[in-house]
């Protein structure tokens, strides 16, 4: 009988992290793609980081040719699929649609899902490895930006090794996104598609454990650096060692891999911080049964940086928002679990140097939430060690480099995606890291063809 | 409320919308239902000597996601015996004496044949006679059909030995697989036609299934050419009623028939001349109930437009059909766009730029994309106003001409009597 309910209870936990939206039929995807304009010097594809020739793709769906509007998208964007469902679209090509503007925009996320659900189904082979040109690249990292550079490194004729120190390519695709938005069955589908173009991907192989930079340096004609980011800092307050202290990220990998934890169960959550990664949290433990979760958050709503519709999303799902409140401690019991968090009220004081208000405590005003589990996602922690094994100049482990060649300090070095975003430098994205893949793949090619041209 | 009643040629109905002959008038169950619905008329499917049908018959043309733009059908004349047509349309006269029914004729070009049938179904009741002359498959092969309709002679003749029999009004119904409608029309008037109709359907093949490479539709592997008809023919069936109705030969009316699908398009042909209108492509699509909207809208409109009865709105556009020597060369219209309005999909730009006459400037204004049209080398051709899919943002405006009015002929004829 328990064993019944326990079974019961897995299927139920399973349901949950299924694939939320449902997909458009035939019918519903042909209506939808004749509605679009087809505009000349179209807003949406400069909209695009990765330029998809949108209202190409669009027509090509309505006309019946699967094949080259899979194409049309995969082309410009190797991770297109993933892009489809992960991408702020009404604030990218669907916000600049001009269709905003006398009805209402395309719906182009969900037109790039039914094109690229066809390339998963017929598995189509849609681009071909180069011929060899005898050069190899290495490549640190088997993310979106990663992978997008070694699928067009490949097309051009190098060798492609990546470096991954998960078990798995994919990156934040593969452990970042909840699979209600993103199942690894879209992401395990393009990493093969770029594995069956020749790119080596080794994985379980961290750069300075298994195989030193060094010999990378020595072993490459070229390196793209494609390493995305760390585990979640520490909130820097006692009681973070507690059991049921959760690292967000750690947190959400952990769904992606498998077996849901019952845990959670019945459970009163915080989570700490007010980002994408807070809402991927909060939403998760909804979803693995948590009784009540809270967002807390040290500034307002305004100030918060999660997208729109992932904020709607997580008041849907019965997450709560407890604006301008910081935690100050974690209370556990004898036995060493969460009981609670003690936190403090916020006002907003003068704008700090990136322009927000930063958050004063308001003195006196402790309070304490009975809660058995708390999230941090308070951002996440940089690979500095890694950057400094390859002796590359970087500001707080965001690593320097020129916009318009993607060199690092050392020529040889190309950095793209989350390695390079902060400091002010680019919109930290999948589909921007895609098009970073894309820039340092292309800006490597520069580099060694000129090089060989030169030994000619 | 307008008095939608019409009279064509002595054929009275309670308003302009018939059915056309065609599978919805294939019985009585059929016409009944129609009249229940509030449909002014029918021309019962075409009666002759009962044919064998194949299956399959119909196939659409859609474009762009709309279903059936165009339809095209290889189904025939009634495959019912006489006797059972004419029964039913005696008892559907009985039940419906206010109603149009008009029997469609097809027989063989013999004169007894003709006098033959239009005895038999006069006597049932029926309020007119309309004479197939333009089924374009399988009765042409026979002789019949748009085979006695493509030549003048034959169309002349068969009108004249019906006219000699029939008692009620005769129309004859014309097939648009001809160079000229009106010479066939003409040929109509001189066999003594009380009334025209037109269209019948256009010879067409819908369409090749791209897998199979059949013909659609196909019977067992082949296929034959159908009839088309639906929205896609209305602009030819509307200029054939605008040539006939403005030509002087042709003095009778006109039952418009071709892609009619709602009021608007039963009225732009009643401006052009017709008495009233049949209906088929667009019932076949949506069921007899469409006619409430078709009533209803034409009401609406003629109240709105303050006319007292659908009759006089017959023919109100035909002087302004005439011949491209007679149109003045110096009038002249632009392009306007409106940036306000303007949604900025560029569409007008790159068909300008791209097909037209490139004067339609895309620049940006702090910021902001703004189109413009370069007025002296408009030609006023009207493409960017048909490509632009936001009301009101681009118009095509008058401008005032230096020149006095001219048309073509006009100066030819002042260049001739200078010249002398």
């Amino acid at each position: 009988m328990a064993l019944n309910q326990e079974n019961i209870m897995s299927q139920q936990l399973k349901r949950n992290f299924m694939e939320l939206t449902s997909r458009m039929t035939k019918n519903e995807a042909i209506e939808e793609a004749n509605r679009c304009l087809y505009c000349y010097d179209a807003p949406c594809i400069k909209a695009c980081p990765t330029s998809i020739q949108i209202p190409n793709f669009i027509k090509k769906i309505a006309s019946g040719n699967m094949k080259g509007s899979a194409t049309t998208i995969l082309e410009a964007n190797p991770i297109g699929a993933s892009c489809a469902r992960v991408c702020p679209t009404e604030e990218l090509c669907e916000g600049a649609c001009v269709l905003n503007s006398s009805t209402k925009p395309i719906k182009i996320g969900e037109l790039q899902r039914y094109a690229t659900d066809w390339a998963m189904e017929t598995n189509a082979q849609l681009f071909k490895q180069g011929q060899s040109n005898g050069q190899k690249v290495a490549i640190i990292g088997a993310g979106p930006a990663g992978l997008s550079a070694a699928r067009e490194l490949s097309r051009f004729g190098y060798h492609v090794t990546i470096y991954e120190a998960e078990s798995k390519a994919g990156g934040l695709g593969s452990y970042g996104i909840v699979s209600f938005r993103l199942p690894n069955e879209v992401v395990d589908w393009e990493i093969e598609q770029i594995e069956k173009l020749g790119v080596e991907i080794k994985t379980n192989t961290a750069v300075g454990v298994d195989i030193s930079a060094e010999d990378i340096l020595a072993q490459y004609d070229s390196v793209i650096l494609a390493v995305g980011m760390g585990a979640v800092p520490n909130l820097g307050i006692e009681g973070e060692d507690l059991d049921g202290v959760h690292d967000a990220i750690e947190f959400v990998r952990k769904t992606k891999m498998g077996t849901l934890t019952k845990n959670i169960v019945g459970k009163r959550v915080a989570v700490i911080g007010a980002g994408n990664t807070a809402i991927d949290g909060a939403t998760s433990a909804v979803r693995l049964g948590a009784d009540n979760v809270q967002i807390l958050y040290r500034r307002t709503q305004k100030e918060m940086t999660a997208y729109k519709f992932e904020y709607e999303f997580a008041k849907q799902d019965g997450v709560e928002f407890k604006w301008l409140t910081a935690p100050k401690k974690i209370i556990g019991n004898e036995a060493g679990v969460v009981v609670g968090i003690e936190c403090v009220k916020m006002k907003l004081g003068e704008a700090g140097a990136d322009g927000r208000q930063r958050p004063e405590e308001i003195e006196g005003s402790n309070f304490i939430i009975e809660v058995d589990a708390v999230i941090k996602a308070i951002g996440q922690t940089r690979f500095v060690s890694l950057i400094e094994a390859f002796g590359l100049q970087h500001t707080n482990g965001v690593v320097d480099i020129d916009e318009t060649t993607m060199q690092t300090s050392n020529a040889k070095v190309f950095a793209c995606g989350d390695v390079v975003f902060g400091n002010g430098q680019g919109e930290a994205m999948v589909v921007t890291a895609v098009q970073q893949g894309k820039d340092a793949a292309y800006k490597t090619h520069q580099r060694l063809t000129s090089f060989s041209k030169s030994l000619l | 409320m307008a008095d939608l009643r019409i009279d064509l040629a002595g054929i009275k109905s309670p308003n302009p919308f018939w059915l056309a002959s065609a599978p919805p008038t294939n019985s009585g169950y059929q016409v009944q239902r129609a009249f229940e619905a509030g449909w002014g008329g029918a021309v019962w499917k075409t009666l002759g000597d009962p044919i064998l049908n194949v299956s399959s018959r119909f196939a659409a043309v859609s474009f762009n996601g709309q279903r059936v733009a165009g339809f095209n059908n290889i189904e025939l004349i009634t495959d019912r015996p006489l006797e059972v047509n004419l029964q039913e349309i005696y008892e559907t006269k009985k039940k419906f004496p206010h109603h149009a029914i008009i029997a469609s004729l097809m027989v063989e070009p013999k004169q007894e044949k003709w006098h033959e049938i239009v005895k038999r179904v006069e006597d049932v009741g029926v309020d007119g006679l309309e004479l197939n002359f333009g089924c374009p498959h399988g009765m042409a092969e026979r002789g019949m059909g748009s085979a006695s309709g493509q030549v003048p002679e034959l169309v002349e003749k068969q009108t004249y030995w019906v006219k000699e029999a029939a008692k009620t009004p005769v129309i004859v119904k014309l097939t648009p697989n001809i160079t000229d409608i009106t010479v066939t029309a003409e040929a109509a008037t001189r066999g003594g036609a009380d009334a025209i109709s037109m269209i019948n359907t256009i010879n067409s093949l819908a369409g090749v299934d791209l897998d199979t490479w059949n013909t659609v539709p196909h019977v067992a592997g082949k296929g034959a050419h159908g009839g088309y008809c639906g929205p896609a023919v209305k602009p030819i069936a509307l200029n054939m009623v605008a040539e006939c109705a403005r030509n002087p030969l042709i003095n009778v009316p006109i039952s418009g028939i071709g892609g009619i699908s709602n009021w608007q398009d039963a009225a732009e042909f009643i401006l052009m001349g017709a008495t009233g209108v049949q209906v088929c492509t667009a019932a076949m699509h949506h069921g007899f109930s469409i006619v409430e909207d078709m009533i209803d809208g034409l009401n609406n409109y003629l109240d709105d437009k303050g006319i007292a009865s659908v009759m006089d709105l017959v023919g109100r556009s035909v002087s302004r059909y005439s011949n491209w020597g007679d149109l003045d060369l110096n009038y002249k219209i632009v392009a306007e766009i409106n940036n306000d309005v303007c949604i900025n999909c560029n569409k007008c730009h790159i068909a300008c730029e791209d097909t037209s006459h490139q004067c339609i400037d895309l620049y940006s204004e702090d910021g902001r994309p703004i189109l413009k049209v370069r007025e002296e080398d408009c030609v006023g051709c009207n493409l960017c106003s048909i490509v632009c899919p936001v009301d009101g943002a681009i118009t095509m405006v008058e401008r005032k001409s230096t020149v006095p009015p001219m048309t073509w002929n006009e100066r030819q004829s002042l260049i001739s009597s200078l010249s002398k």
